[in-house]
C-alpha cells in the first residue's frame, strides 16, 4: 500500500534473540556454569509495512508469530537486529522525548498504574512527566473517564479495581498525552464480552476524535472485525498478508453463512440439500453457501422451512485465519521440499 | 504540551510531582518500610559488643560514649543515604516492568531518584528518636557541638551526605543494571554488601582494621559512602583532611554517575522487555 506520509514505516525489520538453552536435570545445570550454549531465535524476519495517519490496522498471527516483538520495536523498547523503523518521524529505539510524547503502547498483561495508589495519582504523575497543562489534562481525564464510565473509580486504589475497571483506567493513563500513534497489544484480554465491546467503542472514538493511527493485536477476532478495515498478518516473523480484511475473507473463505432460526425443528437431510450444514442445534441452523448460490438458497429456505429469523454473515475470522496459516505452511513445506537444503531458521551459537 | 521548554526544564518541572507521588507510595507501604528499617540492626549489635569491650577502658581513640556516637551516627547516616535501587532495578529488568518507565519521556533513573528521595521524610521520622538518643547520650562528641565549632565542618558534613547518597544510588544503578547482562545480579550485590560492611566502617571503625586493610578501605569508594561523613560528624577527621576527602568523594560520585549511566544505557540496548 502507498501513502503520501506514513506515520509508521517499517522496512526489512528483523529481530533475533539469543536464548540460553539447557536440558533439565542436575548435570546440565552444573555444566551450564562453565558452558552456556545459546541459540539465535529469529522472532521477526524482514517485515515491511506502512501505516497512514488515522488508520486502524489489525496485527494478527498465531502465538509466537512475532507480533509483540514487533510492537515493542515500534515503541522503542527493543533494538532491531536489522532493518529500519520510523514512527511519527522518529527512530523509536533512540527514545527521544518528542517521539515518546506521540506514541503509547498498551499491553493487556502489563500495567503502568501505581498499584497501591488511586489511578488519579498515576494521571498526576503522567501530567507532570508529559508536561501537559493542568486544565488540558483535567479536561482529557474528565472526557475519557466519562466515555469509559469510570469517574467514580479514579480515587480508589488500583489494587481494589476489577480487571475491566483497571484496564479502562489504564487506557486513560496511556492516552492522557493524546498520542498520535496507539500500539495496542491485547487490550481486551480477560475482559467480559460487554467490557470488550465498550473498549472497542472507546478505541474507535479516540481514533476518530484525534485522528490517531491504531495498530492492534488481539486474539479476540471480534476486536479486529469491529475495528480494523485493514489487517497485517504475520507467521514465524514473516509477512503473510497485508491488506483489506474483507478481501482476505473473500479470498480464503468466499462462502457465506446463513444463520437461520426456525419456528419448529427441521430435518438435517433437508438442510444438507441446501448447503453445507455447519450447525444444527434444535431450532438454530447455520449453513455454508457459495456466494453465487446465496439468493437461490435463501429463496429455497424461505419457501420450504418455517423460518423465524435469517441473517447473512461472513465466516468467523478465526476460521479464515486458521485456513490462511494452513495455506502458508503448506506452501512453505512444498517450497522447502523443492529447494536445496533450506536456510536454517535457527542457528546454534 | 507547554511549548518552548527544554527537556531538562521539563524533567525538573515534573520533579515535585514525582516526589509527592513517591511519598504517597512510601506512606502506602509504611508497614513494609518500618520492618525493613528494623532489619538494619547490625550497628546496634556491634554497639552492644564494643560497649562491653570498652567497659575496662578506651579502645584506641574510642571510649564507651564514642562507640555510642559512632554506631548511632552510622546507623542514621546509613538510613539517610541508602537506597533499595538494586532490587527495584534488577526486578524491573527481569520481569519487564521497566518497559512502562522506558516509554515515558523522562529518563527512568531521574524518576527512580525522585521515588527514592521521596522516602527521606519517612526515614527522618523513623530515625528522629535515635537522633534524640544520640544527642542526649553522646551529643558532646559530635563535631558540630565542639566548643571551637568550625562552620566548614558542618558544610562538609552536609555536602558529604549528598555525595554519599549519590554515590550509593549510582552504585546501585550499576549493580542493578547488571541484570541486563547476568542472571544473578543480586549475587554480585551480596558480594558488594559484604565488602561495604567491612570497608565502609559500618561494622567496625576503619582504624580497627589491620593496617593494610585500613589503608585499602580509606582509598576505596566505601570510605566515601559512610566512614567519611560519619568521622567528619564525630570530629575524627580534621577539617583539612575532610576537605580533601570531600574532593575524593565527589570524584567517586562523578565516576560512578558516568559508570552507572553507561552500563544502564548499554543494558537498555540488550533489554528483552519480557512479558506482555
Amino acid at each position: 500500500m502507498e501513502y503520501p506520509s506514513p506515520v509508521v514505516e517499517v522496512v526489512a525489520l528483523a529481530k533475533t534473540y539469543q536464548v540460553h538453552r539447557r536440558p533439565p536435570g542436575l548435570w546440565p545445570a552444573l555444566r551450564s556454569v562453565f558452558h552456556r550454549p545459546t541459540e539465535a531465535v529469529m522472532a521477526v524476519r524482514g517485515l515491511s509495512f506502512r501505516i497512514a495517519p488515522g488508520e486502524r490496522v489489525g496485527f494478527l498471527g498465531p502465538n509466537g508469530a512475532g507480533k509483540t516483538t514487533t510492537l515493542k520495536m515500534l515503541a522503542g523498547l527493543l533494538h532491531p537486529t536489522s532493518g529500519q523503523v520510523t514512527v511519527a518521524g522518529a527512530v523509536p529505539f533512540r527514545r527521544e522525548a518528542a517521539f515518546l510524547k506521540q506514541i503509547t503502547l498498551v499491553m493487556g498483561q502489563k500495567q503502568q498504574l501505581l498499584w497501591d495508589l488511586p489511578p488519579a495519582e498515576t494521571y498526576a504523575m503522567n501530567r507532570a512527566i508529559y508536561d501537559i497543562p493542568r486544565a488540558e489534562a483535567e479536561a482529557t481525564i474528565r472526557d475519557l473517564a466519562a466515555l469509559l464510565e469510570v469517574e467514580e473509580l479514579l480515587g480508589r486504589p488500583t489494587r481494589q479495581l476489577s480487571l475491566g475497571e483497571r484496564m479502562k483506567c489504564e487506557l486513560i493513563a496511556a492516552l492522557l498525552h493524546r498520542p498520535r500513534v496507539l500500539f495496542l497489544d491485547e487490550p481486551t484480554i480477560g475482559l467480559d464480552v460487554s467490557m470488550q465491546a465498550k473498549m472497542r467503542e472507546f478505541i474507535r472514538h479516540y481514533n476518530e476524535a484525534f485522528g490517531a493511527a491504531v495498530l492492534l493485536t488481539s486474539h479476540y477476532m471480534d476486536d479486529v472485525t469491529a475495528l480494523c478495515p485493514r489487517v497485517i498478518v504475520i507467521d514465524h516473523g514473516q509477512l503473510v498478508y497485508d491488506g483489506d480484511l474483507k478481501a482476505l475473507v473473500r479470498r480464503i473463505r468466499p462462502d457465506k453463512r446463513l444463520a437461520v432460526r426456525t419456528a419448529t425443528p427441521v430435518d438435517r437431510a433437508h438442510l444438507a440439500a441446501l448447503g453445507t450444514v455447519v450447525l444444527h442445534d434444535g431450532l438454530q441452523v447455520v449453513l455454508s453457501v457459495a456466494p453465487e448460490r446465496l439468493n437461490s438458497t435463501i429463496q429455497a429456505l424461505l419457501q420450504t422451512l418455517p423460518v423465524a429469523d435469517l441473517a447473512i454473515e461472513d465466516p468467523p475470522l478465526e476460521e479464515v485465519m486458521r485456513e490462511l496459516f494452513q495455506e502458508v505452511r503448506t506452501a512453505s513445506a512444498t517450497a522447502a521440499t523443492a529447494a536445496t537444503p533450506a536456510t536454517a531458521a535457527k542457528q546454534v551459537g | 504540551m507547554k511549548p518552548g521548554r527544554t527537556q531538562l526544564a521539563r524533567a525538573l518541572g515534573a520533579y515535585p510531582t514525582l516526589l509527592r507521588v513517591g511519598l504517597s507510595e512510601v506512606v502506602a507501604y509504611r508497614a513494609e518500610f518500618v520492618v525493613w528499617i528494623l532489619t538494619t540492626n547490625m550497628p546496634f549489635v556491634m554497639l552492644a559488643i564494643w560497649h562491653a569491650v570498652a567497659s575496662d577502658g578506651p579502645v584506641g581513640r574510642f571510649g564507651r560514649g564514642d562507640f555510642v556516637a559512632y554506631y548511632l551516627g552510622g546507623w542514621i547516616i546509613r538510613l539517610l543515604t541508602s537506597t533499595w535501587m538494586v532490587w527495584e532495578l534488577s526486578t524491573a529488568i527481569r520481569d519487564g516492568s521497566l518497559s512502562s518507565r522506558l516509554l515515558r519521556p523522562i529518563h527512568p533513573l531521574f524518576a527512580f531518584s525522585a521515588e527514592h528521595l521521596a522516602a527521606l521524610p519517612m526515614r527522618l521520622l523513623v530515625v528522629s528518636p535515635v537522633m534524640v538518643v544520640l544527642l542526649a547520650s553522646a551529643g558532646r562528641r559530635l563535631a558540630i557541638f565542639d566548643p571551637i565549632f568550625d562552620p566548614r565542618v558542618a558544610a562538609i558534613f552536609l555536602a558529604s551526605l549528598v555525595g554519599a547518597w549519590l554515590l550509593i544510588f549510582f552504585t546501585m544503578v550499576l549493580l542493578g543494571s547488571l541484570a541486563f547482562f547476568l542472571e544473578s545480579a543480586l549475587g554480585v550485590f551480596e558480594l558488594w554488601l559484604a565488602l561495604h560492611s567491612i570497608l565502609s566502617g559500618y561494622l567496625i571503625p576503619q582504624e580497627f582494621l589491620p593496617g593494610w586493610l585500613a589503608a585499602v578501605a580509606r582509598r576505596s569508594p566505601f570510605d566515601s559512602m559512610l566512614a567519611f561523613p560519619l568521622e567528619t560528624l564525630l570530629g575524627l577527621r580534621d577539617v583539612h583532611v575532610a576537605l580533601g576527602d570531600l574532593a575524593v568523594q565527589w570524584t567517586w560520585v562523578g565516576a560512578m554517575v558516568a559508570a552507572g549511566l553507561a552500563v544502564f544505557e548499554r543494558g537498555v540496548r540488550r533489554y528483552m522487555a519480557f512479558g506482555g
